[in-house]
This record gives C-alpha cells, sequence and structure tokens, in this order.
C-alpha cells in the first residue's frame, strides 16, 4: 500500500511538475502556504472541533498544481510538527491530492458558467474532497492489513463531522471568491484549460 | 510579532549543526526505512532508545517534542485501542461479548513503538533544520527543481501569511466574535479564508512582478554547495553501525 502510494503520487507528480509553469510557481506557492496556513485553524463542531482539509477547495484554486503544493505542505508538517510520517507520504498525497484533482475536472468547469450558485459549487466540492480522502484513507488501512478493517470503519465515522463543516467552509470560501474575486477561480495557468 | 510556525524553537548543538544537512535527511530516511522492517520488542525498543538518544543530544525541548508526540498518539488511538479486539488471536482481556486479543495488542504496541520513533528521529534531525536549508539540500539531493522551488517559496510565505491571518483573527476578535458550533462560525471561518486566498493572491501578483523586475526567469540559483567532511563520514558510520545494531537484534529474534 505504502508502495501504490508513492508510485500513484510520483505519477501525479510527473504529470502536475510539467503543466507547473516557472511563472505559476510564485502564485502556486503562496496559496499553498495559505492553505497550510487555513488548515490549522481549528473549527468547533459539536462538543469537539476539526482542522479542514480543504482539498476540494485546493483542487478548484490551483489545478493540478495541487499536487505539488499539497506534498509541500505534508513534508513541511512531517518534519516540523511530527504529523504522519516520512514513508506514508507518498499514500497521503495520494489521499488528498487525487481528490482535490478530482472536483478541478467535475466542477471546475460548472464554476466557470454564467450564473452559477458558488456557494454550491464549493459545498459540493468540500463534501466530494473530504469524502473521498476519508474513503480512500479507509481503504489504504484496509487493504493494508485486513486486521486494520475495524479501526478504518471507526476512522471513516469520524470524519462525518468534518464533511459538514468541510462543505459548509468551503461553500463559504467560494461564494465569497465568486463574489470578491472571480479571477481566483478562473484564470488558471494556460496548461490547465 | 508572533512566533514563526516552522521552527523547532531549540538552538541546534554543534554536533548537528555542522552536519551535512543531506547527511541528516538520508539518516532520517534510512532510519524510517529500518525501523518499518522491524517486528520483534526488544529490536523496536532499541530503535526507539535510539531515537530518543539523538532527540536529547539534538536539545530538541521536551515538553514541545512532547505535546508533539502527544498529537500523533490522539490520532493513532483509534487504532490502538481496537486493534487488540480486532485481531483475532489468543484471548488477554474480554469485556462483555468483546474479546481482546494478544496478537492484536503485540500489534498495537509495534505500531506504536514504531511511529514513535520515526517521527522523534525525524524531528531530532530535520525539525532542527531550517526550513530554507532543508529546500536546499533537497534541491541537492536530486529533488525536481520545480518542487524546491514551490517549497521554497511556501516557506517563505507561511509566516508572512500566518501574521496576516493573525491579524484578520484579530479583527475578528475585536468585534466580538467567538468561533462556536454553528452556521454562522462556519461561515465567518470561510470568508477570512476566502480574504485571505485573496489577499494572498495580490501578494503573489506583486512578488512575481518584483521578482521579473529583478531579472527572475523562472529559476533560483542554489547557492549553497554543502562540503561533506571527514567528521560527516564518521558519524554516517556510526549511525550505520546503530541501523545494523538494530537490524541483527532484529534478525536474532
Amino acid at each position: 500500500m505504502l508502495l501504490t502510494g508513492a508510485v500513484v503520487t510520483a505519477g501525479a507528480l510527473v504529470v502536475a511538475l510539467r503543466r507547473l509553469e516557472y511563472e505559476q510557481i510564485p502564485r502556486a506557492a503562496v496559496l499553498s502556504a495559505a492553505f497550510f496556513v487555513s488548515s490549522l485553524i481549528t473549527v468547533p463542531v459539536g462538543p469537539s472541533s476539526v482542522h479542514l482539509v480543504l482539498n476540494g477547495l485546493m483542487g478548484l484554486v490551483l489545478g493540478w498544481a495541487a499536487v505539488p503544493a499539497i506534498l509541500v505542505a505534508l513534508v513541511l508538517q512531517a518534519a516540523f510538527f511530527g504529523f504522519g510520517g516520512l514513508l506514508v507520504l507518498g499514500v497521503n498525497t495520494m489521499n488528498i491530492a487525487l481528490p482535490a484533482l478530482l472536483c478541478s475536472a467535475l466542477l471546475g468547469a460548472l464554476l466557470r458558467r454564467p450564473g452559477t450558485n458558488g456557494f454550491v459549487i464549493g459545498a459540493l466540492a468540500g463534501l466530494l474532497g473530504v469524502s473521498l480522502t476519508g474513503l480512500m484513507v479507509a481503504l489504504s488501512l484496509g487493504l493494508s492489513d485486513p486486521a486494520y478493517s475495524v479501526a478504518a470503519k471507526v476512522i471513516l465515522a469520524t470524519y462525518a463531522p468534518l464533511l459538514l463543516v468541510e462543505a459548509v467552509v468551503t461553500g463559504a470560501i467560494v461564494g465569497f471568491l465568486w463574489r470578491v474575486a472571480p479571477e481566483l477561480l478562473f484564470v488558471r495557468g494556460k496548461a490547465d484549460d | 510579532m508572533n512566533r514563526p510556525l516552522l521552527t523547532s524553537g531549540a538552538p541546534t548543538r554543534r554536533w548537528l549543526s555542522d552536519r551535512d544537512p543531506r547527511l541528516r535527511i538520508l539518516a532520517a530516511l534510512a532510519f524510517a526505512g529500518a525501523t518499518v522492517s522491524l517486528f520483534s520488542l526488544p529490536a523496536l525498543l532499541l530503535a526507539l532508545g535510539i531515537a530518543l538518544g539523538t532527540a536529547l543530544a539534538a536539545g530538541l525541548s521536551a515538553r514541545r517534542t512532547l505535546r508533539r508526540l502527544l498529537a500523533l498518539e490522539g490520532f493513532m488511538l483509534v487504532l490502538l485501542i481496537l486493534l487488540p479486539f480486532s485481531v483475532a488471536g489468543t484471548p488477554w482481556l474480554s469485556l462483555g461479548p468483546l474479546q481482546a486479543s494478544h496478537e492484536g495488542l503485540l500489534l498495537a504496541t509495534q505500531i506504536l513503538l514504531r511511529a514513535n520513533a520515526i517521527v522523534l528521529m525525524l524531528l531530532a534531525l530535520l525539525g532542527t533544520l531550517e526550513p530554507a536549508t532543508l529546500g536546499h539540500a533537497l534541491g541537492r539531493l536530486r529533488v525536481p527543481e520545480k518542487l524546491v522551488h514551490l517549497f521554497l517559496f511556501t516557506v517563505r510565505y507561511i509566516d508572512v501569511l500566518d501574521a496576516e491571518f493573525t491579524r484578520l483573527r484579530q479583527a475578528m476578535r475585536a468585534r466580538a466574535f467567538v468561533p462556536r458550533s454553528n452556521r454562522h462560525s462556519w461561515n465567518s471561518f470561510g470568508w477570512l479564508i476566502g480574504m485571505l486566498l485573496v489577499r494572498s493572491l495580490e501578494r503573489s501578483e506583486r512578488i512575481l512582478a518584483a521578482m521579473k523586475c529583478r531579472g527572475f526567469d523562472g529559476r533560483l540559483y542554489l547557492l549553497e554547495d554543502y562540503r561533506w567532511r571527514a567528521q560527516d563520514s564518521l558519524h554516517a558510520l556510526a549511525f550505520g553501525l546503530l541501523l545494523a545494531a538494530v537490524l541483527v537484534l532484529e534478525a536474532l529474534q
């Protein structure tokens, strides 16, 4: 499973880096830093609290550049905060970046149609991004060893509150960007369209 | 001014800061690679001991490191509590209809030791590096150039954006915003992040313009040329011997 993740991540990374032009690097980096900072926000939900993943949004805003951006954020988290580890970097990047790419592919075009409701698209991206990530995390646990399957189900259940918050917050973000800075959602690298 | 996000907070000891950063990256990788292949408890304990020793010698702040490890434990708690019950084997403890097995307990202990050893070593060897140095060293280790550039730019802007975020958040607090579990709070956080993104984007346009002004043609030049010293070879040898000892212990079990 570790190997599969590493291979998939490496493949996606090659494509993403080929599409990433030098001109876009400062922009991708600033946004990737913004996502890194945003993911540190503690959002209360019910009696507990969650941290946002925002991978759906990253897909919408960054397109393919989301893959290296997510990898960089995970490397930083692993080296300086001790979250995650070195060897699971590949799997983790895959589990977060593939849903981001899917959101970009499925919802990006919808978002660019005139008269779309930004909130709805954003909420869908949040929902899709996090639920797919949860599913993939559970799957990678379950597939690597059947002994983990019960734990995988419990972890999947802990994603439920996150799902709600992520959908509302991402919806609010995209609705906001739609009104205030639509260029952030529309103009992406030439290579992405 | 708020504290930079990405620092270990501890002044690094000379023996570690004098080492070639590439050696530190490779050593952390080798340690992680060796540790995941361990199953016997003595070998895992030895690995954890080595990681602990390195962390102590690196002068990591005990409180902060402990807090980070606890965050990791919190994350793995689900797995650790459930494993004894979900693995079939000789019974060890029964709670009502649930049976915990020895095998499951062993597996959970292995995971706990393994994960802590790897993370501790990672924090000791890499967490004490300057983030920019880590980026340069990765570049010297043939990590794709664009990725290294992205890494270096991201590192640079995380602290800038964190300051911006703190400012926006403070403005919200000044208006008596207290986050609660309701739609209003979630919307407000959404707008906060949206605003952060908008300002970041404007900033990135200015950065690109300023960099073009200075002749930026899409490359940063990695100026640091690391020199491998005899001391580095000695440390690499010692570290290799320690790893070999762990692996031999594993093979003997």
